[in-house]
C-alpha cells in the first residue's frame, strides 16, 4: 500500500514532462476537485454531516483573495489564508446553527444549501463585488500574484493542495479526532454517553473542512482569472464537491481522489464533446446516471469495492 | 439549582437524588423521587413497565433535564451538564436498546470509549483490548458490531461503558432478551465488575437476577418510589406485590 502510494506519487511528479497542455489541464481539474472533495470528506464523509453548501466556502475564499488582490494589492498567497480563515468562520456559524439546534439529515442539508444560496444572491446584487458580472483578474504571469506562464506550475500547485488535504485527513484518521468523527457518524447519542463532546468535534470538523475549502477558492479564482456568483456560490459547484467523495467512497482516505480520477476527466471530456454539438450541460446527465449506478451497485463507493477486489486477488 | 447539604443521605453518598421530577405532557413520569447510593453499592431499580425507570436513567445521565430536583454525584451537582461531561466525571450508562456503532469492529467500538480517558490512540487501543477480553468478547474483537448476536451486543454495550472507567455504572436491562446461560454469564460479569470497585445502579426485569445481585432495591410505580430496602424486605412488601400483581392478588393471597 505504502509502496503503491509512493509509486503513484512519483509518476504524478514526472507526468507533466510528457503530457500535452490539454492533458495537464485535465489533471489540474482532477487534483483540484480531489482537494475540494477531500476537504468536504472531513465533515461530510468522516463525521457524516452532509453539507451540500460547500460552494459557500469556495466562493467566500475566492472573492476574499480576489478583492484583496484587486483593491489592496495583497498577494493571493496571503489572501488565500485570509479567505481560508473567513471561510472557517462561516463554517463555524453554519455549524453552530446546525449542531446547536440539532439539525440532522435533510435539515442540515437544507441549512447548508441555504447558506450558499444566500451568498450567491448577495454577491449577485452587490455592485462592490461586481454584481452578476463578478470579478476579473488581469493576467500578469507574476508568480507573486499566483499567476504562472507555464500551466504545469498550476499542475504542481493543485497536486500540492490535494496532498495537503490528504495529509490532514490521514492525520485526523490516526488520531482521536478521527475516531470520534466516525463514531459520531454512527450514533451521536451513544457517543455522548461514552464521553464524546459531539458538538465540539462536529464544530472542529466543519471549521477545518471550511478552511481548506476556502483556501481552494483562491486557486479557483487565480486559475480561471474570473469568478461569477453563479459559478462559485452555485449549487452545481456544491454538487461537484460532494459527488467525488461519494462516488469514490466517502469517509475513506483515498475515496475523494479515486472519485476525482473517475469523474473529473469524464466531466471535462463530456463537457468538451457535448458543448461542441451545442449540448451544454449534458455532463450533468452523465453525473446523474453515474450517481444512480454508484448508489445501486457500490453504495459505499468505488474505493472500498476496489479494496475488496484487491484483497480477493491477494488470496 | 443549588441545594443545601443538610439532611438525607450520608456524607459518603456517591449518588444523591433529591425531589427529582419529570413530566411529559400529561404524564408525570418521575415524581419527587429521592434516593442515595453509597460507594461500592449495587442498587436495583425495579418497577412495572412504565414506572419511570428509564426516565430516571435519562435524567441522571444528562439525556433529559429534570423539571425539578437535585442530582449530586460525588458531592457535585450534575443537573444541566451534557451527557458527555457527566460521563467524564465517572458516571457511565448503557442503553436498554443497545446502540453499538454497527460498522465499527468490537475493538474500535470500545476504543472510542477508552479514548475518553486515554487520548492517545495506541493506549486507548490497548485499554480497549483489555476490556474486550474482560467481558469475554476477545474472539469477536475484529467483527463488525452490527454482526453480533444480541447477547454479544449487550456485552459490548457493557464493555464500552466500562472502558470509560466509571465509578458508577447505570445498567438498563442488560439481561433482557438473553437466555438462561447468557444471563448467568452476565450476572457473573456484573458481580466481578462490582467487586472491582464499580458501583452500580441496575434496572432489571429479571427478578431472580436483580434479587441476587442487589444490595438494596428501590421500587418505582407510576413515577413514585413505593418501597426501598433489602431484596427480601422489598419482595414481601405489600405495596410492591400490589404494584406488580394488582390489588386483588394481595387480598386473595393468604397472609
Amino acid at each position: 500500500m505504502r509502496w503503491a502510494a509512493a509509486g503513484a506519487l512519483a509518476v504524478l511528479l514526472v507526468l507533466p514532462a510528457v503530457l500535452g497542455s490539454y492533458a495537464v489541464t485535465v489533471f489540474i481539474f482532477i487534483f483540484f476537485y480531489a482537494f475540494l472533495g477531500q476537504a468536504w470528506n472531513i465533515i461530510g464523509g468522516y463525521a457524516g454531516q452532509l453539507s451540500v453548501g460547500h460552494a459557500a466556502f469556495v466562493g467566500l475564499g475566492a472573492y476574499t483573495s480576489a478583492m484583496l488582490s484587486i483593491h489592496a494589492g495583497l498577494t493571493p498567497w496571503l489572501g488565500m489564508l485570509v479567505g481560508g480563515v473567513l471561510s472557517a468562520a462561516l463554517g463555524a456559524v453554519m455549524g453552530y446553527l446546525g449542531f446547536r439546534f440539532g439539525l440532522r439529515g435533510f435539515y442540515f442539508v437544507l441549512l447548508t444549501v441555504a447558506f450558499a444560496e444566500i451568498f450567491r444572491v448577495i454577491a449577485l446584487n452587490s455592485d462592490w463585488v461586481g454584481g452578476a458580472q463578478g470579478l476579473y483578474i488581469t493576467f500578469t504571469g507574476d508568480p507573486r500574484q499566483f499567476q504562472f506562464q507555464d500551466n504545469r506550475v498550476y499542475y504542481y500547485v493543485s497536486l500540492g493542495l490535494m496532498l495537503l488535504a490528504t495529509g490532514v485527513v490521514a492525520w485526523i484518521e490516526r488520531h482521536r479526532f478521527g475516531a470520534y468523527l466516525v463514531a459520531i457518524r454512527e450514533d451521536e447519542n451513544a457517543c455522548e454517553a461514552l464521553g464524546v463532546d459531539t458538538f465540539r468535534y462536529k464544530m472542529l470538523a466543519i471549521v477545518v473542512s471550511a478552511f481548506l475549502t476556502g483556501v481552494g477558492g483562491t486557486f479557483y479564482a487565480f486559475y480561471l482569472f474570473s469568478l461569477q456568483p453563479n459559478s462559485v456560490f452555485g449549487i452545481p459547484l456544491s454538487v461537484e464537491i460532494v459527488i467525488r467523495p461519494i462516488v469514490g467512497g466517502s469517509g475513506t482516505l483515498l475515496g475523494p481522489i479515486l472519485g476525482s480520477f473517475i469523474l473529473s476527466p469524464l466531466a471535462e471530456l463530456s463537457r468538451t464533446w457535448f458543448s461542441q454539438g451545442g449540448w451544454t450541460g449534458v455532463h450533468l446527465i452523465v453525473y446523474g446516471a453515474l450517481l444512480i449506478g454508484v448508489v445501486l451497485f457500490l453504495p459505499q463507493g468505488a474505493y472500498p469495492a476496489l479494496r475488496r477486489l484487491v484483497r480477493k486477488a491477494d488470496g | 439549582m443549588a441545594a443545601g447539604t443538610q439532611a438525607g443521605g450520608s456524607p459518603a453518598a456517591l449518588l444523591e437524588v433529591r425531589g427529582l421530577s419529570k413530566r411529559f405532557g400529561g404524564l408525570q413520569a418521575v415524581s419527587d423521587l429521592s434516593l442515595a447510593m453509597a460507594e461500592g453499592e449495587m442498587l436495583g431499580l425495579i418497577g412495572p413497565n412504565g414506572a419511570g425507570k428509564t426516565t430516571v436513567f435519562n435524567l441522571v445521565s444528562g439525556f433529559l433535564r429534570p423539571d425539578a430536583g437535585e442530582i449530586r454525584f460525588r458531592g457535585q451537582s450534575i443537573v444541566g451538564l451534557k451527557p458527555h461531561a457527566i460521563c467524564r466525571q465517572g458516571l457511565a450508562r448503557t442503553f436498554q436498546l443497545v446502540r453499538p456503532f454497527p460498522h465499527l469492529s468490537v475493538l474500535d467500538n470500545v476504543k472510542v470509549a477508552a479514548l475518553t480517558r486515554h487520548a492517545r490512540t495506541p493506549e486507548a487501543r490497548a485499554r480497549a483490548r483489555a476490556v474486550v477480553e474482560r467481558v469475554g468478547l476477545a474472539p469477536r474483537a475484529d467483527v463488525a458490531a452490527g454482526r453480533l448476536t444480541l447477547a454479544e451486543r449487550k456485552c459490548l454495550e457493557l464493555a464500552r461503558a466500562l472502558a470509560t472507567e466509571p465509578t458508577l455504572l447505570l445498567l438498563d436491562e442488560v439481561m433482557a432478551g438473553l437466555n438462561a446461560t447468557e444471563t448467568e454469564g452476565i450476572v457473573r460479569l456484573i458481580t466481578r465488575i462490582n467487586e472491582s470497585g464499580v458501583s452500580m445502579l441496575l434496572i432489571e426485569h429479571n427478578m431472580r437476577a436483580v434479587m441476587a445481585l442487589s444490595h438494596r432495591i428501590v421500587v418505582l410505580s407510576f413515577g413514585e418510589k413505593i418501597a426501598e430496602g433489602t431484596p427480601s424486605a422489598v419482595a414481601s412488601d405489600a405495596r410492591v406485590i400490589e404494584a406488580y400483581l394488582g390489588e386483588e392478588y394481595v387480598h386473595a393471597a393468604p397472609a
